[in-house]
């Protein structure tokens, strides 16, 4: 690891003033939570902070629900959110999202906050050993465009970054609708999950929307009878312990036979959580036979781009959507 | 048999025991980058660092740099703990950290106090094995030994959790350790014998 000073501030507002920045490799400052993904970077020279801020024991982590819907507080770990009966009972795609996640000792470091901010598996942004990644150091190009590129986006891409956003959580979340809190010396501000994560554009090193100093606090999730009937497909390499090659979350509102309303949101294929609404305005008022799935499904194609080996994707993607809307819509 | 030799059991004994067997060593090496060879030369300030691991406070001074896993074993010499992956990928380094399962390769040391740390050497009763460990060499769940420790850390956890009713429960919830030796089986009976034991759930 690059030397830095490690500081363990007493209270949330000290460690505020620090002005730490998310999710930025060239941050002179940087905060760290339960470290799963911050300390692997941190090994691998990808991160190189002069400063690293403790957020352990600063933050809520509580699980809130109530008539307004879900809170989780951004200490909150993936095991314990995971578990909690009443996200089994009322927002299954979440306890589901974050079951397939990791490994259960990762679940029981990880928080929620850690999780929406943990970086790209892209394994040229991840090994220092290639000169090119714009995420790592803007404006040096990037390996994975005419690279090994299996596990990279095909939606929301450009030329300067393929990298898909690996978080599982945050595609159950943005199908959701869910907001993120973020704090600052300032006060407070709510961000839609949606607009949390920027697309890469010419700036892939720039994340999310979250200025220095700034930390997130908290997660909310709207009520919604749709949330009940939800699920999280997630189709990967290996049974367990593995990234999404391609996920769907979906929750639905069902009128007999009938789609009232959908949700639906794609991860491993986007550069951040996406949501398909083209998709989900199809499913409205249709039924659940695989003709009309299939057709609703085809939409989330729309300015799809495969760089070769991750062509399968977007085929699979729409495969996934069908078989999750599938699932969704037997359950109870 | 001649004095100095060791049976296969007691060499299984002393790896489930403490993870003693490669003790000393790293499995693992990764090459040194020019990064890491320039770093060397420049040392953060040191943190006075107040750990508690299997029930024993420890005053350490330590780099920040310095990760629970190579904490317990650098300094306090716990080197039942095994640092395989350093990555989080392995499972080598599984410890318990208030009960529940953490890989210390993944946590730095100075941001763990005011935590209670159990390793593999805290698990035994004095001489009296913990049932998981007891059932790895009744089951003889591993060969080479190096990601023992971390399998029974894990196991005892997935055991305290309610997670082995099933070898597929079982299989899932220790995904996050990987045996080399591809000894899965044995370790999963293990784990289905100590879990159906009556005091299976001590310990940790």
């Amino acid at each position: 690891m690059h030397p830095f000073t490690l500081e363990r501030p007493r209270d949330l507002p000290a460690a505020l003033a620090f002005g730490a920045q998310a999710g930025r490799n060239d941050a002179p400052a940087e905060y760290i939570a339960g470290g799963t993904d911050m300390v692997q970077l941190l090994q691998e020279y990808v991160r190189r902070p002069d400063r690293l801020i403790s957020l352990a024991g600063l933050l809520d982590n509580r699980v809130e629900i109530g008539p307004q819907g879900l809170r989780l507080g951004a200490a909150a770990t993936m095991a314990d959110v995971a578990a909690h009966p009443r996200i089994i009972e009322q927002f299954p795609v979440i306890s589901e999202a974050l079951l397939n996640s990791a490994s259960p000792q990762v679940r029981n470091q990880a928080t929620m906050g850690g999780n929406l901010l943990q970086r790209t598996r892209c394994p040229y942004f991840r090994d220092v050993g290639y000169a090119a990644c714009n995420k790592r150091a803007p404006g040096s190009g990037c390996a994975a465009v005419g690279g090994e590129n299996r596990w990279h986006a095909v939606l929301g891409t450009s030329e300067h970054c393929i990298a898909a956003n690996p978080s599982d959580l945050a595609v159950a979340l943005v199908a959701l609708g869910a907001s993120v809190e973020v704090r600052r010396a300032g006060g407070d501000r709510t961000v839609p999950l949606a607009e949390f994560h920027r697309l890469p554009g010419d700036a892939p090193h720039l994340e999310t929307v979250l200025e220095p100093g700034e930390v997130i606090t908290a997660i909310t999730v709207p009520a919604s009878p749709m949330a009940r009937r939800s699920h999280y497909l997630k189709v990967r390499d290996r049974a367990s312990f593995e990234f999404a090659v391609v996920s769907a979350a979906v929750a639905l509102d069902m009128d007999g036979g009938t789609i009232r309303q959908a949700r639906v949101a794609l991860g491993g294929v986007g550069t951040k959580p996406w949501r398909v609404p083209r998709v989900e305005a199809a499913l409205a008022g249709g039924g659940l036979d695989p003709a009309a799935l299939r057709r609703a499904a085809a939409l989330a194609a729309d300015g799809a781009q495969g760089r070769g080996h991750n062509d399968f994707k977007i085929e699979l993607m729409q495969r996934a959507i069908v078989r999750a809307v599938e699932i969704a819509g037997a359950r109870a | 048999m001649s004095s100095d030799e060791i049976t296969r059991r007691e060499v299984l004994v002393l790896t489930a025991a403490t993870g003693g067997l490669l003790a000393g060593g790293q499995l693992m090496w990764g090459p040194v980058s020019p990064a890491a060879a320039q770093d060397a030369a420049s040392t953060p300030t040191p943190l006075e660092v107040m750990l508690r691991i299997n029930g024993k406070e420890h005053r350490l001074t330590l780099d920040p740099r310095t990760t629970l896993l190579d904490a317990v074993r650098e300094h306090l010499h716990l080197t039942g703990s095994k640092k395989g992956c350093g990555l989080g990928q392995c499972g080598a380094c599984t410890v318990l950290m208030d009960g529940k399962r953490v890989k210390s390769c993944l946590s730095l040391a100075a941001l763990m106090e005011g935590r209670e740390i159990t390793t593999i050497e805290g698990l035994a009763q004095g001489e009296v094995l913990h049932p998981l460990q007891a059932a790895f060499i009744e089951r003889d769940a591993f060969q080479c030994g190096y990601c023992t420790s971390g399998q029974i850390m894990a196991g005892v956890a997935c055991i305290n959790e309610g997670h082995a009713g099933s070898p597929e429960e079982i299989r899932e919830w220790m995904s996050g350790n990987l045996c080399r030796c591809g000894a899965y089986d044995h370790i999963v009976a293990a784990i289905q014998d100590a879990a159906a034991a009556p005091s299976a759930t001590q310990g940790g």
